[in-house]
């Protein structure tokens, strides 16, 4: 899961962990009020959406900037506050579209020396958290990693031991820091780690974690990302999730268990099994087809689930016909099959569809397709089933 | 023989009385698996309606009905605690079929495996059949198995059942099948079964599926070339899926290159293992290199 930028820079302030000031406008706020009662004059004005590279970016109405403003007075903080909020901001991770910016962020400029990049996440390899500090902060850390990797620091944290002071004062030894500003670096890693454990995050990253002019650590921005299934035991950090931000058929099958990805085509699939859904899609592709969606249905979808996950592939307005490919284990195919006719009674379907069962009770669920009336045409393997949807639909 | 199970097994079912504990404890000794015990605490003492005597701890299962390999259907917070408790109870084989256990619950438990002689296969996974041996320690249908000289390794659930199906369509069969699981963190991984397959004297040929993300099958690459001398065959699920969608900027960082199926299928070429171009064609890419 992931949240706004505001809202992790307030989780690394419960944490202790310095950050500039900054205030939130949504939408529909009395900005010169807000604006009005900022002790500072110069304003950097942070457009608040769920995806990176917000500063390279650019609005769909030309703003001659992107995401990431700064304003030498209050008057044009709120001209750009006015020009931002209901504009769409469109940058590398947002994909042509773009998103609309709902909030922004009101942040005082900070003036510093020196600039790192820090991030904690999970290393599957190592099977172990990994802290990663570069002496090069406030770029793209891909860019760093590619060309000065000698600059990227990293510390395998032993998850008995957690991250120590020891490993930290080693780090600072390397990058040159004082003694004092060692020590300072230190608490601030070791409350860095303790969020990342409290809350099951999957990464933090602070881009740039400065010094400023007075030699204090300072987080100018920051992102946190959260392992969802850690969801359950976080009731507090799943309060933090902004629905607008996601594609609202994704939201809805994630109230039914299903796994769901819109994507950019007009094949709509429906497959049990994460594997078998990719393949379900690669295949399709190999044929000349483009998928609409991934769809897990998951390993104990009952027949309510399925008709639910129809009718939210359904929704996708691109959509020229839909492949079903079960293979029944816990999943059984006469239940995919009643699911199947409920929604596409409750729906008026007319698009072709094609379906592929095998597994278990594969033929009750045949004989449930069959006897609706439902124009469906079956496929006998994973072949069949995606060259024939591809052929229906062109 | 096969690898990791056989017919002296003896399997816990952690997580018996639950619905999906009691279902497929049914169907797996229907298979012939000798499931011996359950595990549910607060109800030792009692049977399951098909007489399989419930503990309120691995331990006393061990004890009692001389364990050595657990079948988890544990609820996803909790799971962990329970492959702990049979890490602890020192069983050689735990099978965990839950799905969506915290990715730092399973840090610690990877952690204690280092440390222990215990294996585990998943979690988030379908488990582990040898047809031939009668047994089925997971959730996979057993009607599409049929013994035989193939070994399978996936990280996927369904997409293992495909592959198996596509070798018994054939009139060949498996030795062993594994999911070792879709997670992040897991426990075998594709080259720990692919060096125990290549070991196994009955294991003619393997089949290994994987997908994008993480290194796993670049890992199992490097081992092939080096020490494989059975025809492999492998197919990796993925080449049209969207990037980065559960993984952040620093993720991608840290795996590199690795982690498309682009490197995967590179590393394996390399490796002189014989690419299955579709999911369609994995058993015919694999007999075609097999020869029969």
């Amino acid at each position: 899961m992931n949240i706004h930028e505001y809202q992790a820079q307030n989780l690394l302030k419960e944490f202790n962990v310095p950050v500039p000031f900054g205030v939130l406008v949504t939408a529909g706020d009395d900005y010169q009020a807000i604006l009005g009662a900022l002790r500072f004059d110069k304003i950097c004005v942070k457009a608040q959406i769920h995806a990176g590279g917000r500063g390279a970016g650019h609005f769909k109405n030309d703003l001659g900037h992107g995401g990431v403003k700064i304003a030498s007075s209050k008057k044009e903080a709120l001209g750009v506050i006015k020009s931002m909020i209901g504009n769409t901001l469109v940058t590398k991770q947002t994909g042509n579209g773009g998103k609309v910016v709902r909030k922004v962020y009101l942040v005082e400029p900070a003036r510093f020396s020196r600039e790192y990049y820090v991030a904690i996440l999970v290393d599957r390899n190592l099977r172990r958290p990994i802290l990663m500090l570069s002496t090069e902060g406030g770029v793209d850390i891909e860019a760093i990693a590619d060309r000065s990797p000698e600059k990227l620091h990293r510390i395998i944290i032993e998850p008995s031991m957690g991250l120590t002071t020891s490993q930290i004062k080693e780090l600072a030894g390397q990058i040159r820091l004082t003694v004092e500003q060692a020590q300072e670096l230190s608490e601030l890693l070791l409350q860095l780690y303790a969020l990342f454990i409290a809350k099951d995050c999957s990464l933090i990253e602070i881009n740039p974690l400065v010094l400023d002019r007075s030699g204090h650590f300072l987080a100018i921005d920051s992102k946190i990302n959260f392992d969802d299934n850690a969801l359950p035991r976080r009731p507090d950090i799943v309060k933090l999730r902004d629905v607008e931000e996601e594609n609202p058929n994704e939201v809805e099958a994630l109230q039914y268990n299903l796994n769901y990805i819109a994507l950019g085509g007009n094949i709509a699939c429906l497959v049990n099994g994460a594997g078998l859904a990719m393949a379900t899609m690669d295949l399709i592709q190999y044929h000349g087809g483009q998928p609409a969606n991934f769809l897990d249905i998951g390993g104990g979808a009952n027949e309510e689930q399925i008709t639910r996950a129809f009718k939210i592939i359904l929704k996708n307005p691109n959509i020229r016909g839909i492949v079903v490919n079960i293979f029944g284990g816990i999943v059984k195919c006469d239940a995919v099959a009643q699911g199947i006719v409920n929604a596409a009674q409750a729906t008026l379907l007319s698009l072709p569809m094609v379906v592929r069962f095998e597994g278990t009770n594969v033929g009750e669920g045949k004989e449930v397709l069959k006897k609706s009336g439902l124009r469906i045409t079956f496929a006998e393997d994973l072949d069949g089933a995606a060259s024939k949807i591809v052929n229906l639909c062109q | 023989m096969s690898i990791l199970v056989n017919k002296e097994t003896r399997v816990v079912v952690c997580g018996i009385t639950g619905k999906a504990g009691t279902f497929h404890s049914n169907q797996c000794l229907e298979f012939g698996t000798k499931i011996v015990a359950g595990v549910t605490p607060g109800k030792g003492g009692q049977m399951t309606g098909s007489n399989i005597p419930i503990f309120n701890s691995v331990r006393e299962s061990v004890a009692n009905e001389g364990v050595d390999t657990a079948l988890i259907f544990v609820p996803p917070m909790l799971a962990a605690a329970s492959i702990m408790e049979c890490i602890g109870a020192n069983l050689k084989l735990i099978v965990c079929i839950t799905e969506g256990i915290p990715v730092l619950d399973m840090v610690r438990v990877s952690v204690a495996l280092e440390h222990s002689n215990s294996r585990l296969v998943g979690p988030n996974c379908p488990g582990i059949i040898s047809p031939g041996q009668r047994c089925k320690i997971g959730i996979m249908p057993a009607y599409i198995h049929r013994p035989g000289p193939i070994g399978i390794v996936s990280r996927s659930g369904t997409l293992t059942y495909e592959a198996v199906w596509q070798v018994t369509q054939r009139g060949s069969g498996q030795s062993t099948c594994i999911g070792i699981g879709g997670d992040q963190i897991i426990g075998m991984t594709h080259l720990d079964v692919i060096k125990m397959f290549n070991a196994d004297p009955e294991t003619e040929a393997i089949l290994m599926v994987g997908e994008i993300g993480g290194n796993s099958e670049e890992l199992a690459a490097a081992y092939i070339k080096q020490y494989v001398k059975k025809p492999v065959a492998a197919f990796i699920a993925g080449v049209s899926a969207p990037q980065g969608r559960r993984m952040g900027h620093a993720g991608a960082i840290v795996s590199g290159n690795q982690g498309s199926a682009k490197s995967k299928l590179t590393a394996l070429r390399d490796a002189g293992v014989a690419i299955a171009e579709v999911p369609s064609k994995m058993a015919e890419t694999l007999f075609a290199a097999y020869g029969k």
